[in-house]
């Protein structure tokens, strides 16, 4: 490389915002240098954290036994309800409701997977070994899983104070919307469902805590991600001052995506876990805890309406909406509603509209922050619904689009519900994403494959994308008179602090505590264009200190807040400092401070760049010599800056709410072929049109919307969390929730332009969370074209797996040519949560008698139930038994209480059981029917089976052939017992046997 | 044959990045938790436990395997390869990671350490991959910030490279 | 996520293996490539009281030929078979089944004998030895014996193994001259858990169709060589026989489905890659 002036060369790189430079935080990422949380050393002695978690959905917890775990090896404490009782205090809840949430289960358990107990101990192994060994006694109490369900009159209620499962029920009203519907030629509707899923950051949750005795309070390291808001709610819950908890955040975190704010209810329980055992503890939350116990983003249950125009113009919207935040509304729940209330009319500028949002309890995970936060709920009624509009109008789908966009001359533009949509074009976003996503060529696919018969269909979606919440949009879940009352909440505070220190070397300090976004790098190029420096000469502190950074309620890395507000406050801190650098230079220049320039490393005289003097010397003088300082200037070259966007007001007393700071928007297009043999989904194609005003660095934003769209497929196409009936969590590992890999995720076309905002320092917007708003809904509408063919389809349901495709395309199931025996049936659909039942018959050859007397006879019904250790009578016809159940590699050993009723000798009785394991628990009741036949006994069956906890959350692919498995042990062992020759069973279990005939 | 009791220590020695390194281990302790907590290796990350993630992916003996689905006592005596072992001693980033860093093939890094790993075991025996066997291959890797492009786009690059430079002439 | 206590002994070789087994049955648990077991060990599904680790055994830890066989140890791992140079000739069923089975990392460690004697019902590897009537050879202090596929497989996750038996090693039958083999597997992700998984081997004699991921093991069925609606009933009544259930990814109309649809296209390919008589 040939020799240039240093100065020369940093002048032509600059500015260096708005360029794809690699990034600050990757040499050490990539060498095994990160220090995410449990990366970080601990203090010695510290000690570590297991919990026992509910496996049941909904029960009354009613007695708790830590005995057998306190005596184990290595164990020190043992944490339960009545410690967090008497230690701290239920978590403040959004709306007025009396329900308590503690960090700890203390009289009941409303979701598999909430904490019961915490054991602490020497090493992870050994609080694993204790967790087992508490005995739990749980009255399992009839779940809700599904909103339906939860709504119902007779619900089973899961907060009895509350007296039913919808804790909130607002209703809105903006314009007319009665007179537009009335007066609408066409009225178009939708009810739409969004699955319960997450982002699963790879990384899980890392608290490391310790109670400092005395009111010295709690000390505290953990991966939680902001809101800093919650900072107060977790200082509240331990009862002590926020000062008393001192908060830190590691410098890496292993993936976020809003999920790292579930972390916060571990921070108090180990806070409390850290008293009990009188030392410093750490947890570190596993994927099976994670996947059943962190967080989710809300279910929805949503019934939109549009009045139309017959050119496809909206006049009018409905929604009535209804969240399923799980077993408690946990803050910042029911804030999935509230952050998209301003900008829920999306990119329309439609002036009338109704809302009705109902917040439900059901028995499952607490609801909380997943990348997109509110927005793939909406946006998948909404962008379903424009869909059904273009279908039911016979309207070309881009002129909806282009007829009912907000004009680009009319920004800013106040949306019905308040957003006060800052800048953007949207009809150039369409017409760009046309143009260069190569839609006319999408389209001669598309003629070309239906043509030959094959399901090809595109899909749009437009979104409005808000970014940097405003804190107080929680509050619209209020009303008007109970805000009043509460005191206005508005705004979104951001810090940061820029210094120099003595050999003129810049430093930053953010309280944004990033997860891979490259905060570091961002803040460098920000900071280096404001001192005419190079990025490399700027060192960023991402990790955060509550007691000693400047921080307040809005830090923390949600609602896309770094590019608008983080480095907009970066970059006013940067300047505030260079102005007060070039007052002390120009003072010793002679010169205006106006005359002051910086560049290439040197502040000089604009009018005489030869009188430059380095950066580090104009710096270093300002330590060194404040006698040099102009009259009246201050000391110290360090400067915070706390800014909050100006647009951002409290709910008024309509309820209109400016949610959020600035709103970008995305256009996406999405080809997709549907295989016809098996209903898989194939993109062709993904186009996405961002607007997302100034790029801070293209390449990071590539990388935020390449992410985004990623999981935005994943929850299209695979990712759900599933539950039966019982509560039972169905996806508790990474071979169950279905997170896409390499070969599932295609490369989208990414196309950007640039509107700037005017209501942040850099003109920048969010772009990360975009694709996960637009992606679903912008694939489901690219099948439902693709079905159009088939049919009119609207009922669309994600995941769109193959195999709910496949139904919605419809195929044959040809009965077999041979007349056969059906085989027992299952009790409901795939997808669904279920339990296990089936009916069946086999013949037995011994009398009905003699197999009645085996099943009351405790010796001869122990041999009977397979895995049994022995029977110890509790009452007639009841025991209480010592199972083993086990199918292949695994093995669970229950604490069973096996019961017999119905008894009709020898004709007929129930056989039921209940067990618990530290696998969790299994109920069982079948009622059997003996009857005599020559040479025999036939026997007929049927049984329903629920099995919770762990054994479902991984095994659910296992579960119906484990219960045929041990059901088919039982009745083997009831035919040997009974006398007989070994049973001569018929239907599908005469098959099983059979099949031995087939294969040869 | 020999027989290691449980609730003991043990010491286990490995050849970790080339250097030989003792630790203590029980029978049950798995070897990304000997890695990190016990020889201090923390680039090595944890993120599912039950092999499907890929975050933990290390190479013994030179071939990649996840550490949470081995034990530590297994690898007594063998070759364990790991991130930190990968850019030489100054901190020069090898090929890979360099592709990486210019592809931003990462964000939150949680995957990297893995992914590395399993790429460098990878391109030893492919060396010239198409880009669906490198998808393929990274499908054992779960990443939830890229949607993997850059990934597959830094691995053929590395891997386009090495057929053109000569291996010693990597750094830029 | 951290297993129980266990006593761990390495193991050298078979001897020792069913020495251990003899005397402690189904307390011990043979640690092959640990993909399946340190799972469901780290999860506590399973709490084996010792571990007998064959990993490093090298007496076990071969692939050859033998005997029109391809014959792999206990030890051998997937890979050690997967990258064989000549699999594609010898086992052409298995070369088109490997990429399939679950990852890279997973195969590398992974064992043959280990996943056989898992025996999930949607695994590859039992099915291919299914379809090609392999065999299993289980050894103990008893003796050896050796079973078929078909006798060997027994139920989910259940097998003809008693519990002093260590499955010592298995053979899958090289290909014959004249028949052609497909392999097809529908999974949710590249690498999951098979829904359905069908092979199918073909020669002039007839069809040979096995399907995974259905019933509670593989199936094969044995068919003349049917085309066009014969073939589809025939492949008909197989999806009905293999009594699918309904789960959480597929219901058991969508399994009949696949099985008859990916089921006809697996039969015709593999009619097609039967090699030319005098071809290479």
């Amino acid at each position: 490389m040939k020799r240039e002036d240093p100065v020369v060369a940093m002048a032509q790189d600059a500015p260096f915002v708005g360029r794809p430079l690699e990034r600050v935080e990757d040499a050490a990422l990539l060498t095994g240098r990160g220090r995410y949380g449990d990366d970080l050393g601990i203090k010695p002695g510290t000690l570590h954290a297991a919990v026992l978690r509910s496996p049941h959905g909904h029960a009354i917890l009613k007695g708790i036994d830590t005995t057998a775990a306190e005596a184990a090896r290595g164990v020190r404490a043992v944490l339960i309800g009545e410690d967090v009782r008497r230690w701290s205090q239920p978590f403040v809840v959004g709306v007025k409701e009396p329900m308590e949430h503690w960090s700890l289960a203390v009289d009941r358990v409303r979701y598999v997977g909430e904490p019961v107990a915490v054991v602490v101990a020497e090493d992870r192994y050994l609080a694993e070994d204790a967790v087992d060994l508490i005995r739990v006694e749980y009255e399992p109490l009839p779940a809700v899983v599904g909103i339906e369900t939860a709504i119902a009159a007779d619900a089973p209620v899961l907060h009895p104070a509350v007296g039913t499962n919808i804790v909130s029920d607002r209703s809105f009203r903006y314009g007319d919307p009665e007179a537009a519907f009335a007066d609408a030629p066409h009225r178009v509707s939708l009810t739409v469902h969004y699955p319960r899923n997450s982002c699963t950051p790879l990384e899980g949750g890392v608290v490391i805590a310790e109670h400092l005795p005395g009111d010295e309070g709690y000390e505290v390291t953990s991966n939680f991600m902001g809101p800093f808001s919650l900072h107060a709610v977790i200082a509240l819950a331990l009862k002590v001052p926020g000062a008393r908890l001192r908060h830190k955040v590691p410098r890496d975190s292993g993936g976020s995506f809003g999920v790292k704010q579930s972390v916060f209810p571990y921070v108090v329980l180990m806070c409390l876990a850290s008293r009990k055992a009188g030392a410093p503890v750490k947890w570190v939350e596993d994927r099976l805890e994670h996947l059943a116990g962190a967080t989710s983003a809300t279910g929805r249950l949503a019934t939109i309406e549009a009045a139309v125009e017959s050119d496809g113009r909206i006049t009018a919207l409905s929604f009535d909406q209804f969240d399923d935040v799980g077993g408690y509304l946990r803050a910042p729940e029911p804030a999935t509603f509230y952050r998209m209330h301003g900008c829920l009319t999306g990119a329309y500028a439609v002036r009338n509209l109704r809302v009705r949002n109902r917040v439900v309890l059901t028995n499952k995970t607490p609801a909380g922050l997943v990348r997109g936060f509110g927005g793939p709920q909406v946006y998948f009624a909404l962008e379903r619904l424009v869909q059904r509009i273009s279908v039911v109008l016979g309207l070309d789908p881009l002129d909806v689009y282009r007829r009912n966009f907000v004009p680009p001359q009319a920004f800013p533009y106040r949306a019905a519900a308040g957003a006060l949509l800052d800048s953007g074009d949207y009809p150039a976003a369409l017409a760009l994403a046309v143009r260069e996503g190569g839609f006319a060529e999408l389209q001669q696919r598309r003629d070309a494959a239906r043509a030959e018969g094959r399901l090809y269909g595109i899909g749009f979606a437009a979104i409005v994308e808000p970014s940097i919440s405003n804190m107080g949009y929680i509050t619209t879940v209020l009303t008007a008179e109970q805000r009043a009352k509460a005191g206005p909440k508005n705004g979104a505070i951001a810090s940061a602090t820029v210094s120099i220190d003595l050999l003129g070397s810049v430093s930053v300090v953010v309280a944004s505590a990033p997860a891979g976004q490259g905060h570091m790098t961002v803040c460098a190029q920000v900071v280096a264009d404001a001192f005419g420096l190079r990025p490399e000469q700027i060192v960023t502190n991402v990790d955060f200190d509550t007691q000693k950074d400047a921080w307040s309620v809005a830090a923390g890395n949600y609602s896309s807040r770094f590019a608008g507000a983080v480095a907009g406050t970066v970059h006013l801190a940067a300047v505030k400092l260079r102005d007060k650098l070039a007052r002390i230079a120009a003072h010793q220049f002679g010169l205006a401070a106006d005359e002051i320039a910086f560049a290439g490393g040197k502040v000089f005289p604009r009018s005489a760049p030869e009188r430059a003097i380095p950066f580090a010397r104009a710096a270093s003088s300002a330590h060194w010599a404040p006698a040099l300082l102009p009259e009246g200037e201050t000391l110290g070259l360090r400067e915070t800056v706390f800014w909050s966007p100006e647009p951002l007001a409290a709910p008024d007393a309509e309820d209109h709410v400016n949610t959020s700071a600035a709103y970008g928007f995305a256009f996406d297009i999405c080809a997709v072929e549907v295989d016809r043999a098996t209903g898989r989904v194939r993109i062709d194609r993904y186009v996405t049109a961002h607007d997302a005003g100034k790029i801070l660095n293209p390449a990071l934003a590539d990388g935020q919307i390449r992410g985004a769209f990623a999981q935005g497929l994943g929850a299209a196409l695979m990712e759900e969390f599933r539950y039966a009936d019982d509560g039972g969590f169905l996806s508790g590992t990474f071979a169950d929730y279905l997170v896409p890999t390499t070969c599932e995720v295609p490369d989208p076309v990414i196309l950007h332009m640039e509107t700037p905002s005017p209501f942040t320092p850099l003109g920048a917007k969010g772009l990360g969370e975009g694709n996960n708003m637009s992606t679903p809904a912008c694939v489901a509408n690219a099948v439902a074209d693709a079905l159009s063919t088939l049919g009119d389809i609207s009922d669309l349901r994600l995941p769109l797996t193959p195999a709910k495709v496949m139904a919605l395309i419809g195929f044959d199931d040809p009965a077999p040519s041979k007349p056969r025996e059906r085989a027992p049936e299952p009790a409901a659909a795939a997808g669904g949560g279920r339990a296990l039942t089936a009916t069946g018959t086999t013949e037995i050859g011994a009398s009905p008698e003699a197999v009645f007397r085996v099943l009351l006879d405790p010796a001869a019904l122990t041999k009977v139930i397979p895995g049994c250790h022995a029977l110890q009578p509790i009452g007639e016809n009841r025991y209480r038994a010592d199972v083993t159940v086990g199918v292949g590699l695994v093995k669970a050993r229950y604490e069973a209480e096996i019961s017999l009723s119905e008894l009709d000798p020898p004709r007929s009785l129930r056989l039921t059981g209940a067990g618990l394991s530290a696998l969790g628990s299994a109920r069982g009741s079948g009622r059997v029917t003996l009857e005599a036949i020559p040479n025999g006994t036939r026997l007929s069956y049927d049984y329903r089976a629920e099995v919770s906890g762990k054994v479902a959350a991984v095994g659910s692919r296992m579960l119906e052939g484990a219960a045929r498995v041990v059901l088919g042990q039982l009745f083997e062992q009831l035919g040997r017992q009974a006398g007989g020759a070994a049973p001569k069973p018929v239907s599908w279990w005469d098959r099983l046997l059979r099949l031995l005939g087939v294969n040869k | 044959m020999n027989r290691l009791e449980q609730e003991q220590q043990h010491l286990v020695t490995v050849t970790l990045n080339g250097v030989s390194r003792s630790g203590r281990a029980e029978t049950r302790t798995l070897l990304s938790d000997f890695l990190r907590h016990e020889l201090g290796a923390t680039g090595t990350h944890v993120g599912c436990e039950h092999g499907v993630c890929g975050a933990c992916t290390v190479r013994i003996d030179g071939v990649a395997a996840r550490a949470c689905l081995t034990l530590a006592v297994q690898v007594d005596g063998r070759r364990v390869d790991t991130v930190e072992g990968l850019a030489d001693r100054d901190g020069m980033l090898n090929d890979l990671q360099q592709a990486f860093r210019r592809s931003h093939a990462l964000q939150c890094g949680f995957c990297t350490a893995g992914i590395l790993n399993s790429c460098t075991d990878f391109l030893e025996r492919v060396p010239m991959p198409t880009e669906q066997q490198v998808r393929d291959m990274l499908s054992g890797h779960l990443c939830r910030c890229t949607g993997y492009t850059p990934i597959v786009a830094a691995v053929l690059e590395v891997a386009a490279a090495r057929q053109t430079q000569p291996e010693e002439t990597i750094d830029a | 996520m951290k297993p129980a206590s266990f006593e761990y002994i390495r193991i050298d070789s078979a001897a020792e293996a069913c020495a251990q087994l003899a005397e402690h049955g189904e307390d011990a648990r043979i640690l092959a490539g640990g993909q399946s077991l340190v799972t469901v060990l780290n999860m506590r599904l399973a709490q084996p009281q010792r571990l007998l680790d064959i990993s490093r055994a090298k007496a076990l830890d071969y692939v050859r030929i033998d005997g029109g066989k391809l014959v792999i140890g206990a030890s051998a791992t997937q890979a050690s078979v997967e990258w064989r140079p000549g699999l594609a000739k010898e086992v052409p069923l298995l070369a088109l089944a490997f990429p399939n089975i679950s990852h890279f990392q997973i195969r590398n460690r992974g064992t043959v004998c280990g996943s056989v004697a898992h025996a999930d019902p949607s695994a590859e590897l039992p099915l291919c030895l299914a379809l090609l009537d392999g065999e299993v050879v289980l050894r103990s202090r008893r003796g050896a014996r050796v079973l078929k596929a078909g006798a060997f497989f027994q139920g989910m996750l259940m097998t003809a193994r008693q519990p002093d038996e260590l499955v010592e090693e298995v053979r899958y039958p090289l290909a014959s001259p004249g028949t052609g083999h497909a392999f097809e597997e529908f999974s949710s992700r590249h690498g999951d858990f098979a829904i359905v998984a069908c092979a199918a081997a073909v020669n002039g004699d007839g069809i040979r169709f096995a399907v995974g991921g259905v019933a509670d093991r593989p199936r094969v069925v044995t068919l003349p060589r049917l085309a066009g609606n014969a073939l589809d009933d025939a492949l008909n009544d197989f999806a009905w026989e293999l009594e699918a259930r309904d789960d959480p990814h597929a219901s058991a109309a969508y399994r009949r489905h696949l099985v008859r649809q990916i089921g006809r296209r697996v039969i015709e390919q593999a009619g097609r890659a039967i090699p030319s008589a005098g071809g290479h």
